[in-house]
């Protein structure tokens, strides 16, 4: 395996989880209307996914390969009511909105994806870091998509007012659009474009070619 | 070891051993942070309670400042089903703490809660809590000052569960709050917004005839119309979430909820 930073650094952008493998698309359109939201969402996944990988990969020699994906979900179940048990307590306010979407990240594919793929595989320091990278690579999709979204749904980033509403006696009209789940799609969409465009050897080949117009020529 | 690993034991072993670990690190994060959560959800509400009745001063968000302003409050409970306010000795009779009395929790509870008819029904609420917790914030002569009532109601998603709070002559609005619900982020969800909620500030509940009169109109409300004292703007985009807002105004205002309890309050009757 790589070297720390590529480990840590490579889901960021080479290989990321959203952008590349598009996986954990749903928690991306449900939690980025808000930056903030968005935030403890991130942290929330990157704690999960680091320690599910830690102690996964700390077991992944005994773990029998007949029960290995309920071992893992056990694991990943029990991290993720930990997580929404600390936001509860810690910040009310946030857990409120959050809390059913901290507790979809027990079916988020990153973090059973990278259990799967790379704890079981590999030993539990790089592992954590694997964990890690992959939480920076969700994070930063997920704050490029929030950024947008209440920026011009809200014209606010963490709250902070940046373009006076209409409602409010500014100038801005807001963009509906931008709240609504699906904006999420066009946004996820536009970076994976961007990425790639950037990134060129991440185009995938297309599965199927159009042929040549046979049907004609036979005709004739 | 590979071999092993696969062994009929060994799968019991590893099974019973991790859901062991497991059950042991969930429960004990649970137990030890269940203080920490009921108290910020105690708090919450009454911090929710202040706003409604426009106490609540910004940047106040450690429990304790909100308890002191709390403690301002009487609380008085409700029997809705006898539409009357039950006085203290009642209230232990029948062996509720008021002050952590759950009013969500007791509307399942088939005993001291009923099920709504279609026609009864205006917000969507299915089964209401037979018993319900006023609070009284009274001025310097004795009087009431302002009144603060529990609502909730069906919106386009989610159930809204907030707080209305109005003035002395029981009529005027000061202040509504929403501490929990799920409408959509931006549109619906802007029932939260301060702006919106201030523009209820003086509105009239009650037209000349006693009934609810107050409406949730689409777009904004004119001024000039007669009718203007009854009427709050629409949510731009959440027609479904302010007709929400509108029916649980008119439910738990209403006849069936604490109209004429606030009739009697009123009348200086209790």
């Amino acid at each position: 395996m790589g070297s720390v930073k590529e480990t840590l650094f490579n889901p960021v952008f080479n290989d990321n989880p959203i952008g590349l493998q598009i996986l954990g698309i749903c928690s991306a359109l449900a939690v980025t209307s808000k930056m903030s939201v968005a935030l403890v969402m991130c942290l929330a996944l990157t704690f999960v996914c680091a320690f599910s990988n830690l102690f996964i990969s700390i077991i992944r020699n005994q773990i029998p390969s007949s029960i290995r994906i309920i071992v893992q979900m056990t694991i990943i179940a029990s991290l993720v009511i930990i997580v929404d048990q600390i936001i509860a307590a810690a910040a009310y306010d946030m857990s409120k909105q959050l809390t059913v979407f901290v507790g979809l990240i027990i079916t988020n594919c990153i973090v059973m994806g990278r259990a799967e793929a790379f704890a079981m595989q590999n030993p539990p320091g790089t592992s954590f870091l694997d964990g890690i990278g992959n939480g920076l690579g969700y994070s930063i999709v997920l704050m490029l998509v929030a950024f947008f979204r209440e920026l011009f749904g809200s014209g606010s980033l963490f709250g902070f007012q940046v373009m006076p509403l209409v409602t409010d006696g500014g100038w801005y009209n807001p963009m509906g659009m931008m709240l609504l789940p699906p904006s999420a799609f066009f946004i996820i969409g536009l970076l994976i474009w961007a990425l790639r465009a950037w990134k060129t050897e991440q185009v995938e080949e297309p599965e199927y070619e159009i042929g040549g117009h046979t049907a004609l020529s036979r005709t004739a | 070891m590979a071999k092993n690993k696969d062994s009929m034991s060994n799968i019991l072993v590893v099974a019973l051993s991790v859901c062991f670990a497991c059950s042991i690190v969930v429960s004990a994060t649970a137990v030890l942070l269940k203080p920490q959560r009921i108290a910020n959800k105690d708090a919450d509400r009454n911090k929710n309670i202040l706003q409604a009745a426009g106490l609540y001063k910004p940047g106040v968000t450690r429990g304790s400042d909100i308890d002191e302003l709390f403690a301002s409050f009487t609380l008085r409970m409700v029997d809705l089903q006898e539409k009357r306010v039950l006085d203290d000795a009642e209230v232990e009779q029948l062996g509720f703490d008021i002050s952590r009395y759950d009013q969500r929790k007791a509307s399942k509870n088939p005993d001291i809660s009923k099920d709504l008819s279609t026609a009864e029904d205006i917000a969507s609420i299915s089964r209401r809590a037979r018993y319900s917790v006023v609070y009284l914030l009274h001025d310097d002569a004795g009087q009431v000052d302002k009144v603060v009532v529990p609502v909730h109601g069906y919106g386009l998603w989610s159930i809204m569960y907030g707080f209305v709070s109005l003035q002395g002559d029981f009529n005027t609005v000061s202040g509504i709050t929403f501490y929990e619900q799920g409408e959509t982020a931006g549109l619906g969800g802007e029932v939260v917004n301060p702006v919106w909620r201030g523009s209820w500030v003086g509105k009239r509940i009650y037209g000349g005839d006693g009934d609810v009169a107050l409406t949730v109109v689409k777009g904004r409300v004119d001024p000039t119309n007669t009718n203007a004292v009854h009427q709050i703007d629409g949510l731009s985009g959440a027609t479904l979430t302010s007709r929400g807002v509108e029916n649980l105004v008119g439910y738990w205002l209403g006849d069936e909820g604490f109209g004429p309890v606030l009739n009697q309050l009123q009348s200086g009757a209790i």
